[in-house]
């Protein structure tokens, strides 16, 4: 009888954000369902009461099933019998509850059966899902491409495909990655031809590492442009599984998120439907598809570093040795207070990032329906800016956190946390792929160094710094301005140099510094509206100034010369 | 004609929480020290009822529960889970109804609600864990009665298939409807909350909850009918008052004993497997496993 929404009050507070009054406003367009729809919402605050409410029913799923079916799930994994994948019998049951449940097609809009949440208490339920089970939270994200489909799909597309996510809780993939294309998809080769007689697009070719790749339907990228050979000749299309054009190869054999099917498939004159235009396929729809599932892996990292912070709460609580219980000596509560702090950290993080993907979406579907205005115009531009140069800062930051937090976990936990008779043996193998997949670490590195030669991560300091707070806080607001007067010099360090090569150098230093200032403002921002975040913000401005500092010495001592020292051939 | 299940449940004090203050001094249960929750078996009945409704379209499910003003959260807790209507029996002549008095008035509330073609119940309440109230139920109606039952295997026709779960194995009867079944919590497990259905059911209210809400629900309702929740008193039913409450109930409370475990005696065993071969067999031959 557990649940892991009511025992997490740090969901329910990021749910309160101020912000969320102007997201359900966006979102319900100023509640004009209300009256149509039974389930719709008539003000913000019976907008939030359900979203609670739906949390409520996540909860109880994760806590009574999921995580309960997890160990089953990790130990069974998934299987190919006849070309198709089979679910551990756990991974089966889970989906049947949240069939059950209703809890596909959370966020779309009501016309297609959906429950219109917005992005934010749509991650938290992939926070709460994934601190049950990492590798089952990918199934259930996968809905996310349904996003994609009532973003850029035609209506016909829509209103055939949309509805069956809520009504008959189909499941999905995204088809992009194949074996000579990994992180740079320009080289994909999957063909797609447009076939007069059948009058349908064919699709042929291999994918390779797709999650939960047997889905009921899959969003395919494809070279549909003859004779292309970069991203803009890619295409994004949507086959279904009844089809029986495509089958599964294989299931790769993986050191974590077992219970989530990691496919090669192979396509064979398989019919399917384009998504909006021809072309924008990788340039728009994936990098937008990207950039949520980007967002899942933050909440799946999240939900990891609580699992595993839990963990070993409780088994530090539990062991004694030498006499007392292990939590009692300095170098085991000082993990475990660091790892509480992380957590809190990349939760504040994602929930801010969530919240600027929020209002621009809302903006842009706004503008389907209406001109906006020239002030909308502009928020929807200063969100949508803050989102980009956001989203790569918090899956960068909040997965190697993840890490970090599993690391120690096992680490408290001894001997005993290198056995299998323990979760965290899990949880560690889980954390281990969220800074590797949606994008290495070093390639949200790539996107998020923008944020640094844009000026954008230091506008948003600015902005931060300008905030009144609470007169005991000054004193960590003032270690943030110190910690950005030092940022700037160590962009101009490496700046000044006028080589690409050597800013790609200390690139991620730069990012990690710009993040650890604006992760300082964020918590300080939360610890203004509750006091109990007082602790874990001086924690984490202390640590985050040191590491700062330690960044800093390096930029210094690493100048161009001792640079090229480490290159490799 | 559709086929009707009226499915009984009850809203019972948690005694798996049990505190100090869990009994009364009279040794009745103190409700006010537990806290309410959807009795467990009663789950899998409405479980058992709601797979019904899966596989026939014509199917209704109507929840019936006997208690104070608060037991309504049984009936909302059912309505979110896929039942299309519920009622609450509820009067302060009810107060104090042993499971004589008790199944005389839901015997009355359901043959109101009558022709229907199953009631399903669970087994037992973790209050009282008589396992009386169905039975007697049925034989008030004058129905067949199924107790145990664990899966409902073929509701096509005039008859149904049953499981029942018994102590040595599993038996198999087939019944001619309109049937009593009371559920074993073997059966399935009630499914979630479905997540609409919460968010349209969710200002579900008997008419008593209405006249203590501090918002204004009338338009609402006017629009959505279906949100309230019957209230039924001794009046809407045709009952004897005498049958009623306290004065309808024989069951007293004659004492009541706090039981302690204590240890007797201890056998040690290696971990060899011939011991443990003869533990098991100990235990099972003692019936505490098997």
């Amino acid at each position: 009888m557990a649940n892991f929404f009511l025992d997490n009050n740090h969901l329910k507070f990021h749910l309160e954000h101020p912000l969320m009054k102007k997201i359900t406003l966006l979102k319900e367009k100023h509640f004009e369902d209300f009256g149509k729809y039974d389930d719709a919402p008539e003000d913000h605050e019976d907008a939030l009461d359900n979203y609670e409410k739906v949390l409520e029913v996540i909860g109880e799923i994760a806590g009574d099933t999921i995580a309960p079916n997890a160990e089953e799930v990790d130990a069974t994994g998934a299987k190919v019998v006849d070309d198709r994948v089979v679910y551990a019998p756990g991974t089966e049951e889970n989906i049947n509850k949240i069939r059950q449940a209703n809890l596909f097609g959370l966020s779309l809009p009501r016309r297609y059966a959906g429950l219109n949440f917005p992005i934010v208490p749509y991650v938290m339920s992939a926070e709460i899902i994934s601190r049950a089970d990492a590798g089952f939270a990918n199934i259930w994200g996968l809905q996310d491409c349904a996003e994609t489909v009532h973003e850029f799909a035609d209506e016909q597309l829509k209103e055939d495909v949309l509805p069956r996510f809520n009504r008959d809780g189909i499941t999905a993939a995204m088809d992009l990655t194949e074996p000579d294309a990994g992180s740079d998809l320009q080289a994909i080769q999957m063909k797609a031809h447009w076939d007069e007689d059948k009058k349908t697009w064919l699709l042929n070719g291999v994918k390779r590492f797709i999650t939960n790749g047997d889905a009921d339907v899959s969003l395919v990228l494809a070279r549909s442009e003859e004779g292309t050979t970069d991203g803009r000749g890619l295409s994004l299309f949507l086959y279904e599984k009844n089809e029986g054009k495509m089958i599964v190869r294989r299931v790769e054999n993986k050191l974590g998120i077992k219970g989530s099917p990691t496919c090669e498939l192979v396509f064979k004159d398989a019919p399917a439907r384009l998504i909006g235009d021809r072309k924008l396929g990788l340039i728009k729809y994936v990098m937008s598809l990207m950039n949520s599932a980007r967002l899942g892996v933050g909440a799946q990292s999240v939900g990891i570093a609580d699992a595993a912070y839990r963990e070993a709460l409780d088994y530090a609580r539990e062991r004694e040795q030498f006499g007392k219980p292990i939590i009692q000596f300095p170098a085991v509560y000082e993990m475990l207070s660091e790892m509480e702090m992380k957590t809190i950290a990349i939760r504040s993080l994602l929930y801010e990032t969530s919240r600027y993907v929020d209002v621009y979406k809302a903006y842009h579907f706004i503008s389907e329906d209406r001109k906006l205005e020239k002030d909308e115009r502009q928020e929807m531009k200063k969100y949508q800016r803050l989102a980009d140069v956001f989203t790569p800062l918090t899956k960068l930051i909040s997965s190697e956190y993840a890490n970090q937090v599993a690391y120690d976990s096992l680490q408290v936990h001894g001997g005993s946390g290198y056995m299998k008779d323990y979760p965290i043996e899990r949880l560690y193998r889980d954390a281990r792929i969220t800074n590797i997949y949606e994008g290495t670490t070093q390639l949200q590195v790539v996107a998020a160094i923008r944020g640094v030669s844009n000026g954008a991560y230091r506008k948003a300091m600015t902005e931060f710094a300008e905030e009144t707070l609470r007169p005991e806080q000054e004193y960590l607001k003032k270690l943030l301005e110190k910690m950005t007067a030092q940022y700037d010099k160590a962009v101009r360090k490496v700046r000044e140099q006028e080589d690409d090569e050597y800013w790609n150098f200390h690139a991620r230093r730069l990012v990690e510094m710009a993040g650890n200032i604006l992760t300082g403002h964020l918590l300080l921002l939360d610890a203004r509206r509750d006091s109990s975040y007082d602790q874990p913000t001086a924690k984490f401005i202390l640590k985050a100034r040191s590491e700062n500092v330690k960044h800093y010495s390096y930029i210094t001592y690493v100048g161009m010369r001792e640079a090229n020292d480490f290159k490799k051939s | 004609m559709s086929f009707r299940i009226l499915v009984l449940v009850k809203q019972v004090p948690d005694t798996r929480n049990v505190g100090e203050n869990a009994m009364k001094a009279d040794g009745t249960v103190n409700r006010a020290a537990l806290p309410a929750i959807f009795n467990p078996e009663d789950m899998n009945a409405l479980e058992m009822a709601l797979k019904v409704k899966d596989e026939r379209d014509d199917a209704q499910v109507i929840v019936l529960t006997m208690g104070p003003s608060r037991a309504a959260d049984v009936i909302r807790e059912s309505l979110y889970r896929g039942a299309d209507k519920g009622y609450l029996i509820t009067d302060r002549k009810f107060a104090g109804s042993d499971t004589l008095a008790t199944s005389y008035t839901l015997a009355a509330a359901a043959r109101k609600l009558m022709p229907f073609n199953l009631l399903i119940a669970g087994r037992q309440a973790i209050d009282g864990d008589t396992a009386q109230v169905g039975p007697q139920v049925a034989e008030k109606l004058n129905l067949p009665q199924v107790t145990y039952a664990e899966e409902l295997q073929d509701v096509s026709g005039a008859s149904v298939i049953v499981k029942r779960r018994l102590d040595r194995g599993v038996e198999t009867v087939k019944v001619d409807t309109p049937v009593v079944l009371t559920v074993h919590s073997s059966a399935e497990p009630c499914r979630p909350r479905n997540a609409k259905r919460l968010l349209s059911f969710k200002h579900a209210r008997t008419v008593t909850e209405l006249q203590n809400e501090v918002k204004d629900y009338t338009s609402l309702y006017n629009d959505r009918p279906y949100l309230e929740i019957e209230e039924w008193t001794a009046d809407n039913l045709k009952v004897d008052d005498e049958w009623l409450g306290l004065s309808g109930s024989p069951t007293k409370v004659k004492k009541i004993e706090n039981v302690v475990f204590k240890q007797k005696d201890s056998v040690q065993i290696t971990g060899a497997d011939e011991d443990l071969d003869k533990l098991m067999k100990d235990l099972v031959d003692s019936h505490v496993i098997g």
